[in-house]
């Protein structure tokens, strides 16, 4: 029953982009200056019609009707109602059909509220964006029906992955979608402006709202993604340079530096076709994110169950947008002059999308290497953290410096300022002061902490400011000053955290410099579908005598059977105390981590203040118009 | 007087930094891929592989055997794949060069894109 | 000019997508039977049942070796045992087999019930020797020519097509 309706409704949303295209196309021909009502009538019926969709999904798995294969494979009747809502979009067709409704949503907001009374422009933008949505559909029809039917019926589920049940990841992928699929309309927008040959200030000002919007989900889904791999993976950690978590920084690094240029663009100073060339490329970075994620080629923590022919899709698709993208793009741009003043604002932006783009190179060669090496020599190399760190971190200090630097700085005027000035030395005393506590020893590490201190005061001080002097850009201040504490929260948590790794049996104490570990007692029993093994310990700290009680857990889940360790976190304020244990076989030993990790509450506030100055950007733009 | 505060500061850190030490078997650890656990690291993982390989680590370490000595036996018992940061071999120059080249070609760009200014202004 | 740029970026891209075409068919789990050629560590172990340790490097000097780690809890070598034992006729062959993370009252009820294909039988009850030989998961198997190096490595149970290559190997 839902099967039928979900197909018919996905059915028609892809009659109505056909048609969209053909109206579209054909309105350009006509000489009149108003889209007609008919193009906004559709779109809102393509709309509906695709929400409808997914609402069937939707109640094909809250009512568990496992005729459906997709709610068979991923939920299970006794499942608690967040998760068999979250189910509709835990599997790999969920995800899809989550994609081309926000695909679908994003061609409505901007047909109806990117009012911008260039008709050729917004028709092309309709008509790329239905482009990609007739693909997605046909991928989804015809590769990844999440409504295919089984049969016979079954009486009940398969379950969810029990690692995935948990509410951090139920809102992960929405969040994260919203953020590179919305990426599409600046795609499309900028293929559609190059094509119609839109003036670039009025270019600049109709993606801007668009970039931040994207950016700020992007930043939120990342965050959250972290939030769960720290209390979830049992880890103890919140970024691995996984392969996966790098696809959805590829985009996110691309979005910063756009939103960057745009600034630069939108005041008429040139950089057009980089303004292009990066709205273009964030889409093909989504979609090569998703291509190395689904078609199953990475080795990763968080691979989705894969299919070649899925790989095979998402590839040819890709080389289609690409090289499209590219035609059009040689085809209709035009030579432009692009001259920068030393040390004007817009050379620091220009160095800015400098960095942003060489971090985009090295997480794009450390995640591809692996692949190209494999298919042309046969050789399998690992890529992970050491490299990343490597090559990363030393360039986080000069990014800092003049994330600082740059916004002192006036447009077009080249006249030097005073950069080492007050607020450089107040940070210096409060890095000595650290220093004095902390006493790190890594060069690096100490640079970086100078830097980010630095960020956060100079952010301080222009945040004073800005109440006295309206022309300050106060979404800038937010955000650099949600940069600068995550850097600077995340080095100290680097420098403090503590791991103590030891095999310990019932009964037994474990003396650390530190701490007074007791392991009191251990609890078996059995719930739903798995078998529980409780440990109970006391930590005593030795400075301050602070006793905590932290039970983790081992649980050992029979359909498939697979294991979980479950850390038992201990977060007050300041730190956090992490604590996860693990059987020895064939002993009575347990093997125990202890892991004390300050200031990570601060981390996550930090990512949520960065992410602050992207909505504030865009109500400013909605105050505007 | 200011400069001076600068300079003895930055000398301080670097001077203070000569003596980094780090913990060796929790950075090694944290360099080994368990094979068996998809992308977890020997130090994360608690699957009975990583535990027997960090016992066979405190023993070389035991043993008096350098970082790169555990890697190498490492590497040549598991291959390459099991290190996280890949050995500056012939074929991973690409890997660890391109990255700098490519940061370099990008400062030329921008060089001459704001160069060209300047002339004009003279 | 603008021809030139476009047909050189066309051309990175192609080569690009090809490689990840490519990919598509690379295997997606990693194991280490590649990693042959090398010759063998000088590696101790301890006998099962006496007393004492022995040298790989001491033993059928002239003769193709056959590693074998297994254990009695582990049932994909259950099912390859009468492999094993069907390679144990061969004359050209010996097998060592290492006892891995194993009780010895259930590794001799195994071989008992089982037949014992080996010609010396090791032990390795912590697991660490066989870190020596990079095993990470059993049942693994090394074939070790007569210069003691690596010639094949089998990660998973040996089936009837391992069994007539190794044979074909040292029969050659």
């Amino acid at each position: 029953m839902l099967s039928n309706f979900g197909i018919t409704f996905l059915s028609i949303t892809f009659l109505t982009s056909f048609l969209l295209i053909y109206l579209s196309f054909n309105e350009l021909k006509t000489a009149n200056n108003k889209i007609p009502k008919k193009i906004y009538n559709f779109s809102s019926l393509q709309l509906i019609f695709t929400i409808l969709s997914f609402l069937t999904l939707l109640a094909g798995f809250v009512v568990s009707d496992f005729s459906m294969s997709n709610v068979f494979e991923n939920s299970h009747s006794t499942k608690p109602l967040l998760y068999k809502i979250s189910g509709t979009w835990g599997s790999h067709e969920g995800s899809l059909l989550l994609w081309i409704n926000i695909l679908v949503l994003f061609s409505f907001l901007f047909l109806f509220y990117s009012n911008n009374n260039n008709k050729k422009f917004q028709l092309y933008t309709i008509i790329f964006q239905n482009f990609l949505i007739g693909t997605f559909l046909i991928f989804l029809l015809f590769n990844s029906n999440p409504f295919s039917l089984l049969f016979p019926v079954p009486n009940e589920g398969l379950g969810l992955n029990p690692i995935l049940q948990d509410p951090a990841l139920a809102i992960h992928p929405p969040l994260l979608y919203i953020g590179f699929v919305g990426s599409s309309i600046y795609f499309s927008a900028a293929l559609a402006a190059l094509i119609s040959k839109v003036e670039t200030k009025l270019f600049a000002r109709v993606i801007k709202p668009w970039v931040s919007l994207s950016w700020f989900f992007q930043t939120l889904g990342i965050l959250v993604g972290s939030v769960w791999a720290y209390y979830e993976l049992g880890w103890g950690g919140f970024w691995f340079w996984d392969p996966v978590e790098n696809s959805s920084l590829m985009p996110w690094l691309l979005m910063t530096a756009l939103f960057h240029s745009v600034l630069v663009l939108e005041r008429r100073l040139g950089l057009y076709s980089w303004v292009i060339i990066l709205s273009i490329l964030t889409f093909t970075m989504s979609v090569v994110g998703t291509f190395l994620v689904r078609s199953g080629i990475l080795n990763s923590v968080h691979t989705f169950a894969n299919d070649p022919s899925r790989g095979l899709f998402i590839l040819t698709f890709l080389i289609l947008m690409v090289f499209s993208s590219i035609f059009i793009f040689f085809k209709y741009s035009t030579t432009e002059k692009n001259t920068f003043k030393f040390l004007s604002k817009e050379f620091f932006i220009l160095i800015n999308n400098w960095f942003m783009v060489f971090f985009l190179l090295v997480v794009l060669i450390g995640t591809m290497y692996p692949i190209f090496l494999d298919t042309l020599f046969g050789t399998k190399i690992s890529v992970g953290p050491p490299y990343y760190n490597f090559v990363l971190a030393p360039f986080l200090i000069p990014l800092l410096f003049l994330m600082t630097s740059g916004p002192k700085f006036n447009w077009i005027s080249s006249e030097s300022k005073k950069i080492f000035d007050l607020v450089f030395f107040i940070s210096l005393f409060i890095f000595l002061a650290i220093l004095f506590i902390v006493k790190e020893k890594n060069l690096i590490v100490n640079l970086t902490l100078i830097f980010s201190i630095y960020l956060t005061i100079q952010s301080l001080n222009d945040f004073y400011k800005a109440f006295k002097n309206k022309s300050i850009n106060l979404s800038r201040v937010i955000s650099h000053f949600g940069f600068g504490l995550l850097i600077f929260f995340i080095s100290i948590n680097h420098i403090l955290s503590i791991e103590k790794n030891f095999n310990l049996k019932v009964g037994d104490e474990k003396n650390l410099s530190k701490f007074l570990i007791k392991f009191e007692n251990i609890e078996s029993y059995k719930i739903d579908n798995y078998q529980t093994i409780i440990g109970d310990f006391q930590i005593l700290n030795k400075k301050n005598l602070i006793k905590k009680n932290l039970k983790p857990e081992i649980r050992i889940y029979d359909q498939p059977k697979t294991m979980t360790y479950e850390a038992s976190i201990d977060s007050n304020f300041f730190s956090d105390t992490y604590l996860t244990m693990s059987n020895v076989s064939d002993s009575e030993l347990f093997n125990i981590k202890l892991q004390i990790k300050p200031f990570m509450n601060f981390i996550w506030l930090s990512v949520f203040i960065l992410s602050l100055g992207g909505v504030l950007n865009i109500f400013k733009r909605i105050k505007k118009v | 007087m200011k400069k001076i505060f600068l300079i003895s500061t930055f000398f301080f850190v670097l001077v203070n930094s000569v003596y980094a030490e780090v913990d060796l078997r929790d950075k090694i650890l944290k360099n080994l891929r368990c094979l068996v656990c998809q992308g977890q690291t020997m130090s994360d993982s608690n699957s009975d592989f990583a535990q027997t390989i960090k016992s066979v680590v405190d023993d070389k370490i035991g043993h008096g055997f350098k970082e790169d000595e555990i890697y190498k036996f490492l590497s040549d018992k598991y291959g390459d794949w099991i290190l996280f940061n890949p050995p500056l071999k012939k074929e991973n120059y690409l890997l660890w060069f391109l990255p700098y080249f490519l940061f370099i070609i990008g400062g030329i760009v921008i060089y001459y894109l704001s160069k060209k200014t300047q002339i004009k202004r003279k | 000019m603008k021809k030139n740029k476009l047909i050189i970026i066309y051309a990175v891209l192609i080569f690009i997508f090809l490689i990840l075409y490519l990919s598509l068919d690379n295997k997606k789990i990693y194991n280490t039977e590649d990693l042959v050629g090398k010759k063998m560590n000088e590696v101790d172990l301890l006998y099962f049942e006496s007393e004492g340790t022995f040298n790989t490097r001491e033993i059928f000097k002239n003769k193709f070796v056959l590693f074998n780690f297994w254990a009695s809890w582990c049932a994909p070598c259950r099912k390859e045992h009468k492999n094993l034992i069907r390679l144990s006729k061969n004359k050209n062959l010996e097998i060592i087999g290492v006892n891995f993370k194993d009780s010895p009252q259930s590794a001799k009820k195994f071989l008992e019930e089982l037949g014992n294909p080996f010609s010396i039988l090791a032990k390795d009850p912590d697991g660490k020797q066989s870190i020596n030989f990079g095993i990470y998961g059993i049942p693994e198997t090394i074939l070790i020519d007569k210069d003691s190096n690596i010639v094949k490595k089998y990660v998973g149970p040996l089936n009837l097509k391992d069994v007539n290559e190794i044979r074909s190997i040292v029969e050659k």
